[in-house]
């Protein structure tokens, strides 16, 4: 089964990142976008399993972004995973309140990431 | 007499009886001696029979001792190839942990140096490096300062966490971050303090950007995100990478923008020539 993960962050570099450790994963297929606007439209757009995002980014941020996902019935149940430099215990508790699932901080460990990544995904 | 008749007859009665009696009797003896026989017999039978039966069953017991020797001695055989078995297994796992780890680090180290070059844009190489230093390294607060080799002078080009204006001009060879720029050799703090305030000539690591033994720079870090305590194995690679290929990175595209601009004024200049 092929999974289908978007990954929204500003940074180019970060999203090369990520994407290096999501392609480890057999079946599974990226897409990106820069910020959370972009990665609505591409959500919206197209069929994905999980939602990788920063959220810190221009246009609009990943918190608001997590927000209107979780506000539309749609996309309620899509796992959202956090991916971010704010390593405050009040920024985590938020973002998981609004619906995120996962919290990770920056800076990143792909294995830890892909551990979240399967663990949401149920890859085993 | 006739009294006499009967007691002859009555005696010769109990002669024939006693004499009966006398039959049955040594046919009884003769019969208890053939029982008292049978009975030895018996006896005797029964005793080859339980000598020849413990004879066997104790060449029976010493086999089967010997067996469980043997498979006691099997046993611990396999139990120590158990061991060593698991004994690899763990060293396979540390090994395929630290591969991971390798490959993980390489997958970054590439990333690192794949954006760097994929550019020719000042700016855009300055961008990738801040978010290397956020990304990869940890970095909260830290400067990117480009040597001025007509005054000496290192000047911030890029920063995240302050303002370009609050990381003064540092002469080479004044301070830590003038050393570094002037020695080319790294520098690390010996242990990392919790960060109190902004002191922009008290670096926590400053990194020289050297194009062989040229600089061209420095960068430096005061201050990493909170969840980052302390440097990592990868951090001090990248390091070396950025010494080197941000460098490279920087040198090229200021050359490019400069050859652009050279470029763009040859070009009017002819087109003025030309009209």
């Amino acid at each position: 089964m092929a999974y289908r993960i978007l990954i929204i962050d500003d940074s180019p570099t970060m999203r090369q990142l990520l994407v290096f450790a999501l392609k480890r994963l057999n079946g599974v297929e990226v897409a990106e976008a820069s910020d959370g606007v972009d990665g609505y439209k591409k959500l919206t757009s197209g069929k994905f399993d999980l939602i990788v995002a920063d959220i810190n980014m221009p246009v609009m941020d990943g918190l608001k972004l997590v927000s209107i996902i979780r506000g539309n019935p749609a996309y309620k149940d899509i796992p959202i995973v956090m991916v971010t430099t704010e390593g405050g215990k009040e920024d985590r508790e938020k973002a998981l309140s609004l619906g995120a699932n996962a919290y990770i901080t920056k800076p990143i460990q792909a294995p830890h990431v892909l551990s979240v990544v399967k663990e949401l995904l149920k890859i085993t | 007499m006739v009294d006499e008749k009967n007691i002859f007859s009555r005696a010769e009665e109990f002669l024939q009886l006693f004499k009966k009696g006398a039959d049955f009797t040594q046919e009884l003896l003769k019969e208890n001696e053939r029982l008292r026989f049978k009975v030895v017999q018996l006896e005797e039978e029964k005793r080859l029979v339980s000598v020849s039966g413990a004879g066997s069953s104790g060449k029976l017991a010493a086999e089967l001792n010997k067996r469980i020797q043997t498979l006691e001695q099997e046993m611990q055989k396999l139990l120590q190839r158990h061991r060593e078995v698991e004994a690899e297994n763990k060293d396979f796992a540390n090994r395929y942990i630290e591969i991971e780890q390798e490959n993980n680090n390489l997958a970054n180290l590439y990333v690192a140096s794949f954006q760097l070059h994929s550019t020719l844009d000042f700016k855009e190489v300055l961008q990738i490096i801040q978010e290397i230093i956020i990304n990869l390294i940890g970095g909260e607060i830290f400067g990117v300062l480009l040597l001025d080799e007509k005054t000496n002078e290192l000047t911030a080009v890029a920063t995240e966490g302050v303002d370009k204006e609050e990381i003064p001009l540092i002469k080479i060879g004044v301070g830590i971050i003038g050393g570094v720029a002037k020695s080319g050799e790294n520098y690390f703090i010996d242990e990392i303090k919790p960060f109190e305030k902004f002191n922009p000539l008290s670096p926590i690591v400053c990194i020289p950007l050297k194009i062989k033994e040229h600089v061209i720079g420095v960068i430096a870090i005061y201050k990493l995100l909170q969840q980052k305590p302390k440097f990592s194995e990868l951090d001090y690679e990248l390091f070396t990478l950025l010494a080197g290929h941000a460098a490279t990175a920087i040198f090229s595209s200021k050359l490019y923008s400069e050859s652009e601009r050279k470029l763009s004024t040859i070009q009017g200049f002819i087109n003025l020539l030309t009209k």
